[in-house]
């Protein structure tokens, strides 16, 4: 039998934190698509992207790459399609 | 004018109704039916985090389900 | 084109086994005021209406995609290692002999998903106002499954999608509003 692979706490937390972030950065985005001259909503944008761009190169070192098509480095061997998937964990 | 996310009303109770009435009802009416154009530096969440579980960026938006008044009585 | 990124969108949990819920929530995968026909009907619209508007029909179409990978989640995960016997109490007897414990688009009722949900009429304030439309009734559907569910995690879940709703039902009102204003709007602050 095999033994279940199993995610640490911090894969959970780390990702918990991304997940947050990049949820400001949806509500900011659709209401920026309406607001578009809104200089504070974009400068917080900007602000926030900067903060989810390191908050994942940190978890990608750890866990592997969260995105494809070379958006993220690959480590080797090829760990893109390392289990879990999203709907997995 | 003070804003409520659900309005309440009494449907019609017939003696020949054969479940056992339901004498309050209600409906939502969620604050983007009242906002208009949202305007500039609305109040945020304190936290992202925050944010996220509440699902909205701006708490004038945070409309919690079920309603804390009660859905309906019997 | 488009790049999937390894995350869901809101961390998604589920209690227990309960393949009664997940029947439920099938409504919201492949039935007419789910996520899959909102995704659907947003990205064809953005072709056809006016610029100014484009970039949020393209947005929150996306956005849409992250909600129906949270409700396949819930679906896989209430269903996942579920027995025949299971299936079949829940009324999923006719599914199972048909898909296994496969996800198939269709909704709570077994009608399978169609082109016909989705509406794009080619004029603007018709489009949108479908769109107000779309994002109440969504609302309104996670509302009656949260009334069903007594899984306290999965509604935690459930009350961020009617969130998500609430706001897209402001943004696309306030492209309704930036449609029928006279000039394109100059904020300045």
């Amino acid at each position: 039998m095999n033994t279940p692979k199993q995610m640490p706490q911090a894969y959970y937390d780390l990702l918990e934190e991304i997940q947050a972030v990049d949820f400001v950065l949806v509500e900011l985005n659709l209401y920026l698509d309406t607001h578009p001259n809104d200089t504070n909503a974009i400068e917080q944008f900007n602000q926030c992207t900067y903060e989810s761009k390191k908050l994942k190169k940190q978890f990608e070192k750890q866990f592997g790459p969260l995105m494809h098509f070379g958006r993220s480095y690959s480590g080797y061997p090829w760990n893109w399609d390392d289990t879990p998937w999203p709907w997995q964990m | 004018m003070h804003q409520t996310n659900t309005k309440y009303y009494y449907p019609y109770i017939s003696p020949f109704d054969p479940c056992p009435p339901i004498i309050r009802k209600s409906y939502s009416t969620p604050p983007q039916l009242y906002m208009g154009f949202q305007p500039t530096n609305l109040v945020q969440f304190n936290t992202a985090k925050e944010a996220l579980f509440c699902g909205t960026l701006w708490p004038a938006f945070h409309d919690p389900y079920p309603p804390k008044e009660g859905r309906e009585d019997n | 084109m488009w790049y999937y990124e390894k995350k869901l969108q809101y961390p998604v949990r589920v209690r227990e086994c309960n393949p009664q819920l997940a029947k439920y929530l099938i409504e919201q995968y492949g039935g007419a005021d789910g996520e899959l026909s909102a995704a659907l009907r947003y990205l064809n619209q953005r072709y056809t209406i006016p610029n100014k508007v484009v970039g949020l029909l393209n947005d929150i179409g996306t956005e849409e995609f992250a909600h129906l990978e949270m409700i396949a989640t819930m679906v896989y995960k209430l269903t996942k290692d579920a027995t025949p016997e299971q299936m079949e109490k829940a009324g999923l007897a006719p599914h199972y002999a048909n898909h296994d414990n496969a996800l198939f688009y269709h909704n709570s009722a077994g009608n399978p998903w169609t082109a016909t949900y989705i509406q794009s009429k080619g004029d603007p304030i018709a489009d949108i106002y479908e769109d107000i439309a779309a994002e109440e009734k969504a609302r309104a559907t996670y509302q009656w499954i949260i009334n069903l569910s007594d899984d306290p995690e999965l509604n935690d879940s459930l009350k961020f999608l009617r969130e998500r709703e609430i706001i897209h039902s402001q943004r696309f009102r306030e492209a309704a509003q930036m449609l029928i204003d006279e000039k394109d709007k100059k904020q300045f602050f």
